[in-house]
């Protein structure tokens, strides 16, 4: 496996050993300083995302690697016209790995066929954003021990949000696990997810609209931020955007040791005032994400350290 | 109606009662320049109804895209006369060239020289969809 295109390439050997390099990673980071010297990354991002493109530098940067790259398609000769194919062969010529980010839903699929180095795919569109889903294992892996046997809930807009169906798709790989899907009725998880996925791997799942009902029993709550870039008609995403909005007086009945994890950015689906409780994972998750994009980098470059 | 013998060429039998045209028209059967014949609905023991093609000729024949349109055809080819060897079809595992993916935030819709691919991924509900941003195809 030379690129990371859908978190599903991955098998459950390989996302353990990811964690352990990441987890060996937090130990020991001097053992890492270096092992990427001489290294570049080519960070291509066709649109806007502070938060990634800064985690894959970071990454890059404390494994002792180079970055170069953009981060808005204009700047870039896609603005020309150019195909994706094209530029990833004249970057395969500069870099060592390419993390790319793109609108179009495939992009970095296209990319990972023309380039002669390994492509990350960084987000493309709706579709797969399969780092985000490597931070999430981590998280739940540091904080709960095992991903077998949990109860997670995921909340808000269960539609649109690829890193739900991501999550999803990882997780029902584990033993014991089972989800409770907490949504509106118009942002329910897609039908092929529940079909392909959940019920074809055997998973315990049910589809509620609660939250209050459905937090005593979960050990995860993935909250989701409703997306208003998705709907077409703003008075339905009016509507919908504040279905869900998690605060500590719902957190009161949650477990003492549920953990509330987020992909962010956030707008208001969790309160200012659930941050300074320990159960907030979310922050955790963005630091998480760097680490297994600095195992993820190592693995694709074949760097044994 | 008599429709005679081939000596050498292919038959597509047991194609789905009404689908021979459209058969027709992807194999590009009009651009050849040999007998064929076209027989619509004729009676079957086992389907009651069904297409027919005979073609007089001897020629490649994309089977993905003849078992993604209908996975029932039997293929067989004539030489001298005889059946020579006969294929059952089954749906191919992925589908070039004949589909578009209809989704306007695929990057095959903005760049359009890339190959139109689709892969099976329910054999049962004969599922197939795109490769690139996994649109299901109707």
């Amino acid at each position: 496996m030379n690129n990371l295109i859908d978190i599903m390439q991955l098998s459950t050997e390989e996302i353990q050993q990811l964690i352990d390099t990441a987890l060996d990673i937090i130990d020991k980071p001097d053992k890492y300083a270096d092992s990427c010297k001489r290294k570049k990354l080519a960070t291509l991002f066709f649109e806007p995302s502070t938060r990634t493109r800064l985690s894959f530098e970071a990454a890059m940067y404390e494994l002792g690697g180079n970055v170069l790259g953009f981060s808005e398609a204009k700047s870039s000769s896609a603005s020309k016209g150019e195909s994706v194919s094209d530029t990833v062969r004249a970057v395969s010529c500069y870099a060592d790995i390419i993390a790319m980010r793109h609108p179009k839903e495939g992009a970095p699929l296209v990319a990972s066929r023309a380039a002669s180095v390994p492509v990350i795919n960084a987000g493309d569109g709706g579709h797969y954003h399969p780092t985000q889903t490597l931070a999430d294992l981590l998280t739940i892996y540091r904080e709960k021990g095992t991903f077998n046997n949990l109860t997670v809930g995921l909340c808000g807009d269960l539609q649109f949000g690829r890193t739900v169906h991501s999550l999803i798709s990882a997780m029902s790989r584990y033993k014991g696990v089972k989800f409770v899907l907490i949504s509106p009725e118009e942002l329910k998880v897609p039908r092929y997810i529940i079909t392909d996925v959940i019920e074809a791997n055997g998973i315990e799942y049910k589809e509620v609209t609660s939250l209050e009902d459905s937090i005593p029993e979960l050990d995860v709550l993935y909250m989701t931020r409703v997306q208003k870039e998705r709907f077409v008609n703003e008075a339905e995403y009016q509507r919908l955007k504040d279905t869900y909005i998690l605060d500590t007086d719902k957190l009161r009945d949650a477990r003492a040791d549920m953990i509330v994890m987020h992909p962010l950015p956030r707008v208001n689906e969790i309160s200012v005032s659930v941050d300074d409780d320990p159960r907030a994972c979310y922050f955790k998750q963005v630091l998480n994400g760097k680490y297994m994009r600095m195992a993820l980098i190592l693995k694709l470059l074949e760097v044994t350290v | 109606m008599i429709i005679g013998q081939i000596k050498d060429g292919i038959v597509l039998d047991h194609i789905t009662a009404g689908k021979g045209v459209e058969i027709f028209e992807i194999l590009h059967l009009d651009k050849l320049n040999c007998t064929v014949a076209m027989i619509n609905r004729a009676e079957s023991t086992k389907m009651g109804q069904k297409d027919i093609i005979k073609i007089d000729q001897v020629m490649d024949i994309d089977l993905d895209i003849l078992g993604y349109i209908d996975p029932g055809i039997t293929v067989n080819y004539i030489k001298n006369g005889e059946l020579a060897k006969r294929e059952h079809l089954t749906l191919p595992s992925t589908v070039k060239g004949i589909l578009k993916c209809k989704n306007p935030r695929c990057i095959t819709s903005t760049e359009q020289e890339l190959p139109q691919e689709f892969k099976l991924t329910d054999a049962d509900r004969k599922i197939y969809r795109c490769v690139y941003c996994d649109t299901e195809i109707k």
